[in-house]
């Protein structure tokens, strides 16, 4: 983490998408600058905006080319980026119950033999810390956390599965993912949880976002059954501390 | 209630509208036409808004039947053809079905989407906005689905008001190589990389579909970054080269963030005419500064507005605007050159 706030780069996409880049790696003083750009420009209500996505270390920007004054955007973007505080806010605090190893976490064994580590080790190691939620993307409701314990960061499968579960719980290289549906997948599963992080017909729809955080709470199979019918009943689940 | 109900369609036939807006933040694609040019033409023969929700063909047609009332239908997009009850209706004309007619469409003869709108669209509850299945997730259409045997389609109009309507010609489409602005990651590409990239003929491989558009050709040599990135938003039209060199376009069901270096992403006023593109079609890309690109992007709709404003009433030569006013058309109209902007 640097005093002095990296200088922002504004990287055309197109011509209806902008990206506005903090930095290049994962890193919370440059997701809280996302952030507070994203907070600020939602609050500004630009004229050609559609949408705003932000992401680990940039914001992209989605608009109408026919209506955005570019220019202005841009001047207004370069002279908010050096008000941006780079001090992350802690955001709501979520606790995942989350079931290890055996049919919910085919990768367990094999990942916690890789390290060095008992199955239970790994549990211990992976529910630790207070991760942050960086950004939600790729596929419905999938939630990228920052904060997993580099002594179990683990490079993604040369092989991807070519279909894993909803609420698979799994970690690559140095993030760890909460995933939103059933989707291919090359990171490790450790584990399964019942929260549903996107239902369409519940309200709200979404429960994470960008800048909040979570911790993991190992459950049994004792307790699955319950939790899942309730998480598809509509129950959030997930309790917020 | 008038209801569309589908008697046979094509495995890709879903609803479509703009697409869905606002969501991506939680990792929800915009999905929405693919081609947004022919959305608006059918929407504008029909009497709507550009925007509307209409049934999506990807190169098979399908057979409906009016039920409980009637209805306007037009077809615009790749080159198919319309039956109502029978009777053939020529290329960019509406006609009004009535209560059991059959409404047909034959299968493209060239290009791969096409769009059938209704005159007031449907009365299908919207998921998160928008009525566009995002395919892959399920999301929107028509309970998550694409449609099939049997499924009813309520209309918002028991019976169509005004005459049908006429276009003189198709929408103008552009031609030559698929104009591209380069980056945001044109630095993870050597020199002879961007050459490769803007000086060779790609192939519209096989897997191609609402998602994204893989190219055969030569392979982009990556630079020292690699091929690997912190994953950051896409836009539609977002060029992503992975490991194996070879480009993927990525289209309306594109998904929101991804992890590998993007060289360029194809303008918004050629977005149209790629998506109609078969698997097989050699392509090339010529680079073209972002002004540039939105100048394209403003004469695009303009062509469009202009197009639209060409509307007439069927067998009639000279635009009567009383009679469009009177039916209530010019609402549409209006809403056709104004609120949509995607169809750029």
């Amino acid at each position: 983490m640097s005093d002095e706030p990296a200088p922002s780069r504004l990287l055309p996409c197109g011509d209806a998408a902008v990206s506005i880049e903090f930095g290049t790696g994962i890193d919370p003083a440059v997701s809280a600058r996302v952030l507070a750009l994203d907070a600020a420009l939602n609050a500004e209500k630009v004229p050609g905006v559609i949408e705003t996505v932000p992401t680990y270390r940039s914001l992209l920007v989605h608009f109408d080319p026919l209506v955005l004054d570019y220019d202005g955007f841009k001047t207004r973007v370069c002279k908010l980026a050096p008000t941006l505080d780079a001090t992350p806010t802690p955001g709501r605090r979520w606790k995942v119950p989350v079931m290890y190893g055996g049919s919910f976490g085919i990768d367990l064994d094999a990942t916690a033999e890789r390290h060095g580590l008992t199955p239970a080790q790994l549990i211990e190691r992976h529910s630790a810390p207070v991760y942050r939620v960086y950004m939600i993307g790729f596929m419905p409701g999938f939630t990228y956390l920052g904060g997993l314990d580099s002594s179990i960061a683990t490079p993604r499968r040369t092989d991807p599965r070519p279909m894993t579960p909803a609420g698979v719980i799994s970690i690559g290289g140095i993030q760890a993912l909460i995933a939103g549906q059933a989707m291919p997948s090359g990171w490790h599963i450790l584990g399964r949880t019942p929260v549903r992080t996107f239902m369409p017909e519940r309200e709200p729809a979404f429960l994470v976002a960008p800048g909040d955080e979570v911790v993991f709470a190992p459950t049994d199979a004792a307790h699955w059954d319950a939790l899942d019918r309730a998480a598809e009943a509509g129950e959030p689940v997930a309790e917020l501390l | 209630m008038t209801e569309l109900i589908v008697e046979s369609a094509g495995p890709a036939t879903s609803l479509q509208d703009a697409g869905r807006f606002g969501w991506q933040r939680y990792g929800i694609g915009p999905a929405g036409a693919m081609d947004r040019v022919s959305l608006a033409v059918a929407n504008a023969l029909a009497g709507n808004a550009a925007g509307t929700a209409a049934i999506e063909f990807a190169l098979a047609g399908g057979r409906f039947r009016v039920e409980g009332g009637s209805t306007r239908v037009a077809l615009a997009g790749a080159e198919g053809n319309l039956k109502v009850g029978g009777r053939p209706v020529p290329p960019l004309t509406s006609a009004t079905a009535r209560d059991g007619e059959i409404v047909e469409i034959g299968a493209a003869r060239s290009g791969m989407f096409f769009y059938l709108a209704v005159a007031g669209g449907f009365t299908i509850p919207p998921t998160l906005g928008s009525l566009s299945l995002h395919h892959r997730t399920g999301i929107g259409g028509l309970k998550g689905s694409t449609l099939r045997a049997g499924d009813r389609l309520p209309l918002r109009l028991s019976e169509p008001t005004g005459p049908d309507l006429a276009l003189p010609g198709p929408p103008e489409a552009p031609s030559g190589p698929i104009r591209v602005v380069l980056g945001p990651q044109e630095d993870h590409f050597t020199d002879a990389g961007m050459l490769t990239f803007l000086g060779s003929e790609f192939t519209i491989s096989d897997r191609a579909d609402r998602m994204g558009m893989q190219l055969s050709g030569p392979k982009i040599e990556h630079g020292p970054k690699g091929y690997n990135i912190v994953s950051d938003g896409i836009a539609t039209g977002s060029i992503q080269v992975p490991g194996n060199g070879l480009p993927l376009i990525l289209l309306s069901d594109r998904q929101t963030t991804g992890g590998y270096p993007k060289i360029a992403a194809v303008i918004s006023a050629d977005l149209p005419r790629l998506v109609q593109c078969r698997p097989g079609t050699k392509l090339r890309f010529a680079a073209v500064e972002r002004t540039e690109a939105v100048r394209l992007a403003r004469e695009a709709e303009a062509a469009l507005r202009s197009l639209i404003a060409k509307l007439r009433p069927v067998g009639r030569a000279a635009l009567d605007s009383s009679a469009l006013l009177s039916v209530n058309l010019v609402d549409g109209v209006v809403d056709a050159r104004g609120s949509d902007s995607d169809t750029g």
